[in-house]
């Protein structure tokens, strides 16, 4: 019982645990032990802002076994959905109700950071206020139909002057990232909205309505790597991943393909630079190599940081959770500490100019408003 | 082929399997008998267990759940008029009238059989169709799945009821609410009003079981009867066996049916119900009994919602699309237990594929077994009197309402939604096409948009949509001629006398009626007016919808003021009901407002909190009943509800209470 003293008194789902707890912080004070949070006897509650079964749940529940065996006091972690309004309301309630007392873990998504970062009326919530544990990347490929002529990515200035069809789930999604890497080639893409989700666009991929696409990288591996070697996709570029020094390079996954800046080079001769492809960059970022996150609530203390980074190293060791990860995770490592807060950084900075810029460019092209 | 197909009974038929599977068959059926709580809470209840499994065992667990939720949500269907799932809708329609009638095991061994038969034949033409599925999949794109929709939507031809009008327009109100929230070209939010909770739309949860539960508990109160009535519960087991033998082939039809459409991703299973039991009527020679517990009516669609979770399955794995949301955990599932869905799946792994079909085979016989074992003795909830059944049921529906998106608003939206269920029972509108045309609007206008970028208005010519043309035509022709709705047959020929035959009564009497047209027309001028507002794209859908809805409410309208009694679009059941003087019957609006009064308390001190409050005062002010009585019945409920949503690792929706006091779960 004297582990229950390191954080403050509160009442929690095991009403007789937290009152043995209550009367134990009564008697001795409640003084906080720096070194040690432990979290027996707890329940951790596991906020993810979508339905069960998508990806980030998924993600969750194949986590949250782990972060049970290696924090301290080993918790329970539950995964809670609360889903809603494009994955803001659950996020909402995170940022209005959590208490800094590491008893409640949000998980979020591109589909949390994309809102936030173009300033969606719907966001009540600030990434700035919150704590990073662990950052969990993906990549992703883009592809495209062999009846547009092209027969690998050395021929990617065919496409230039035809006329592409691009199946997009929504301008404001994920799939920004790719209608900001089209504009910013200047590619002719005819984006057609209303997909439920990349699956569904691949599916309109399969039919032929669309002719370029792209997956995450373990849905190409999956779905799309068969339709290569049958010769009905073919693989132009990868959107790249980042190096230590936050330099973008070819995603470790597919080494024989180039990455979105290599592509853009090879179309224009130049490097891309500008506000545009920073504007690219931000999203990317938001979107793939820090695409799902773990935090903790605003106020929460070095301590209790620091137990659950420590858990998360623990965990990236363990040989079970190495041989269960692709699946879910693919072919990318989860970070944490350092490394993790980088990304958090920059998958959740963007200048006022530069959003307002990608907003005024969705508003005038695509008729998106945010909110009313 | 053969080789997977030994490897996969192998695996199927050990000890070990079939245990597995009937622990998920049975955590399915506790899960499945709530209404609002389908394979979804199921999954995730299971989820934690399954990791760390071995997969085949994981996998008969999953599958065990899945097949049998679309069996055990007929109990709250049939015995309580509350729709199971968005899957057994229909069958709330001759289901619980038969309930009514005292013949609610009859109604569900009928179902059970149907279910089982259903998911036999689903996992028999599953059995070809992998093979072939991919590419036939593969053709209905973007402009196909638009004309299903409007095959779909062509179902409200049958179910229209006595007035065309009446029920296009009923369709209309339901096209209009489906439009609420982000426009699928656009992603412009329509009529959401600054309200958060609208942005994403009206849950179809929520939909359901305002439309149909609703005003059935709202009606029930008005009596102290108990549902079957006070007739007797005769042994109609064996009946209903006898009712679906006879109909054996409306089943088969039915099943095939189901299969076909749940393996289409897009169109989602919600629809597919509603066409089955679309089609019994068109295949019925006599309709006058649809509606008022016609054993068809029940047949149909429960053949067709288990044969569709088989063929949901196809795009589940073949393409790794969801086609619902169990579908959706039971993927996630699938890939914590390491399997991942793709083409390898009818190539390499097709043992894994068969195995899944012939488990989900299996789990229907064992689960729609257990259901017929239990269906006597849980009929007999029918015969307890009504008041005390009653704040359970209450309880029981919003519950299920506010699992759609677990917010205080999702008891706002049953409120709302359930009063217009009450107006339209009460005036005769028919409440399935207004539910067909929530379910398709959204998914008719996506594709519609999609349809004409991708082709241009060329795809109305493409193959596949000229022959789904034809068949929504013949459907439609058969449609006039079998009209139906759930206040009786629509005499044979569909034209409505308009003219006046005799002087229309007194414009007073009419009053109610024409007052609830007015407010459907401002439904459709709202919607107009939102339109207004948007984006050519983000507009056309709901103001085209509206403007031909709106002209037929006019229609309507005209026809009240000008038409004589005789004309069927006038109706009012609180006018010409059998009830009518007799003073044992309360308001009809007695049993919206104790429902609001449990709405209200939420808003107060939270959902769990209201509950037992609302227990308390209810059985002792409206069921009389003593304390011991009451106080057991409160504590029973107040366990039973505590003890699922803690199992579920679920919050109640809070209320003003838990804004100022941090309270301990459950309260908070």
């Amino acid at each position: 019982m004297e582990n229950d003293m390191t954080r403050p008194f509160q009442i929690n789902r095991r009403l007789t645990l937290a009152f043995a707890a209550g009367i134990a912080v009564l008697g001795l004070g409640g003084g906080a032990h720096a070194d040690d949070a432990s979290f027996d006897g707890d329940t951790i509650e596991w906020i993810i802002p979508f339905s069960p079964g998508g990806g980030s749940d998924t993600w969750a529940r194949f986590n949250a076994p782990f972060l049970s065996k290696y924090l301290a006091g080993n918790p329970t972690v539950v995964v809670i959905n609360e889903p809603g309004g494009g994955s803001t309301k659950g996020t909402n309630l995170f940022a209005a109700r959590a208490e800094p007392d590491g008893q409640t873990i949000l998980g979020t998504s591109g589909s949390t950071q994309f809102p936030y970062l173009l300033g969606d009326p719907r966001v009540r919530y600030d990434y700035k206020d919150w704590r990073v544990v662990l950052a969990a990347p993906t990549g992703g490929v883009v592809y495209a139909s062999p009846s547009l002529g092209i027969t690998s990515a050395d021929e990617l200035e065919k496409l230039q002057g035809q006329e592409l069809v691009y199946a997009n789930q929504g301008a404001t999604s994920l799939d920004l990232v790719p209608l900001l890497a089209f504009r910013l080639m200047d590619l002719d893409v005819q984006h057609v909205f209303g997909f439920k989700g990349r699956g569904d666009g691949r599916l309109a991929f399969e039919r032929g309505e669309a002719n370029i696409d792209y997956q995450t990288s373990s849905a190409y591996l999956k779905n799309v790597q068969p339709l290569v070697e049958a010769g009905q996709a073919v693989p132009l570029f990868s959107w790249g991943s980042f190096d230590a020094d936050g330099n973008l390079t070819r995603d470790p996954t597919f080494p024989d393909l180039p990455h979105f800046a290599e592509a853009y080079e090879m179309l224009t001769g130049e490097a891309p630079s500008g506000p545009e492809f920073d504007a690219w960059v931000a999203f990317f970022t938001a979107g793939f190599p820090a695409q799902k996150m773990i935090f903790l609530p605003n106020g929460t203390s070095d301590e209790i940081v620091a137990a659950y980074q420590d858990a998360a190293t623990q965990m990236f060791a363990d040989p079970e959770y190495q041989e269960a990860k692709l699946p879910v995770l693919g072919t990318y490592e989860q970070v944490t500490g350092d490394a993790a807060t980088v990304l958090y950084e920059k998958a959740t900075t963007i200048s006022p100019e530069l959003r307002q810029q990608v907003v005024d460019m969705l508003e005038a092209e695509y008729g998106v408003k945010l909110g009313n | 082929m053969l080789e997977a197909f030994a490897a996969a009974f192998a695996d199927l038929l050990t000890l070990q399997h079939i245990g597995y599977m009937l622990v998920g068959v049975v955590i399915g059926l506790s899960i499945g008998v709530f209404p609002g709580l389908g394979g979804i809470a199921g999954l995730s209840l299971l989820i934690p267990f399954i990791y760390g499994m071995d997969s085949v065992s994981a996998l008969a667990m999953l599958i065990g759940l899945v097949a049998v939720i679309p069996t055990s949500d007929t109990f709250s269907s049939v015995l309580m008029g509350i729709p199971g799932s968005s899957a057994s809708q229909a069958t709330v329609l001759d289901g619980f009238p038969m309930a009514k009638r005292g013949e609610a095991a009859r109604a569900l061994s009928a179902a059970f059989v149907s279910s089982l038969f259903g998911g036999l034949v689903g996992a028999i033409v599953l059995t070809g169709f992998v093979l072939i599925a991919r590419p036939l999949i593969l053709a209905f794109g973007s402009a196909e799945l638009f004309m299903l929709s409007v095959f779909g939507l062509s179902m409200v031809g049958v179910l229209a009821g006595r007035s065309l009008a009446k029920g296009l327009a009923a369709c209309g109100i339901g096209l209009v609410l489906g439009s609420i929230g982000g426009a699928p070209a656009t992603g412009e939010f329509r009529m959401v009003f600054d309200v958060d909770y609208l942005y994403d739309g009206i849950p179809l949860v929520v939909v359901g079981l305002g439309l149909f539960a609703f005003p059935e508990i709202a009606d029930l109160l008005r009596r102290n009867q108990s549902i079957a009535g006070g007739s007797t519960l005769g042994a109609g087991w064996f009946r209903g066996v006898a009712d679906w033998f006879r109909n054996i082939f409306l089943s088969l039809r039915c099943s095939g049916v189901g299969c076909i459409i749940g393996a289409i991703p897009g169109l989602g299973g919600s629809v597919v119900d509603w066409i089955a039991y679309g089609h019994a009527v068109q295949t019925s020679r006599d309709v006058s009994q649809f509606g008022k517990g016609n054993p068809r009516g029940i047949i149909a669609p429960e053949s067709a919602n288990n044969a569709k979770e088989g063929g949901g399955l196809l795009p589940t794995l073949l393409f790794g699309i969801p086609g619902s949301g169990s579908m959706a955990v039971f993927l996630g599932g699938m890939v914590l237990i390491g399997i991942e869905p793709g083409p390898s799946m009818v190539t390499s792994e097709l043992s894994v594929t068969y195995s899944i079909i012939w488990s989900l085979a299996m789990a229907n016989v064992l689960g729609a077994g257990l259901c017929l074992i239990l269906a006597q003795p849980i009929a007999r909830l029918t015969t307890i009197p009504f008041p005390l059944l009653a704040p359970f049921m209450i309880t029981v529906i919003c519950f299920a309402a506010f699992q759609a998106t677990r917010d205080l608003s999702d008891l706002l939206a049953l409120l709302a939604i359930g009063v217009l269920g009450i107006l339209m029972k009460r005036f005769g509108w028919p409440r399935p096409a207004l539910l067909i045309g929530f379910v398709l609007a959204p998914q008719a206008e996506t594709y519609l948009y999609q349809a004409v970028q991708f082709y241009g208005w060329a795809f109305l010519l493409r193959p596949g949509v000229l022959i789904i043309a034809a068949i929504t035509a013949v459907s439609i022709w058969f449609g006039i001629r079998n009209r139906v709705d759930d206040t009786g047959s629509a005499p044979a020929g569909a034209a409505e006398p308009v003219t006046a035959a005799s002087a229309p009564p007194p414009l007073a009497d009419r009053g109610p009626q024409i007052a609830f047209v007015v407010l459907v027309l401002a439904i459709f001028a709202i919607a107009i007016w939102d339109g207004s507002q948007h984006s050519f794209l983000g507009a056309v859908f709901p103001i085209g919808t509206a403007s031909v809805a709106a002209f037929f409410a006019l229609m309507l309208l005209f026809v009240l003021i000008l038409g004589s009694v005789t004309n069927p679009a006038v109706f009012d059941h609180e006018r010409t009901g059998d009830h009518v003087g007799d003073p044992a019957v309360r308001s009809p609006w007695a049993g919206a407002a104790w429902i609001a009064g449990l709405v209200v308390l939420s808003a107060l001190i939270g959902f769990f909190l209201a509950m037992i409050a609302f227990f308390v005062i209810f059985l002792r002010v409206r069921a009389n009943a003593g304390w011991t009585r009451t106080l057991l019945l409160t504590a029973v409920a107040t366990l039973f509800i505590g003890f699922l949503a803690g199992a579920l690792n679920l919050n109640f929706p809070s209320g003003w209470l838990q804004e100022v006091v941090d309270l301990p779960w459950p309260l908070r």
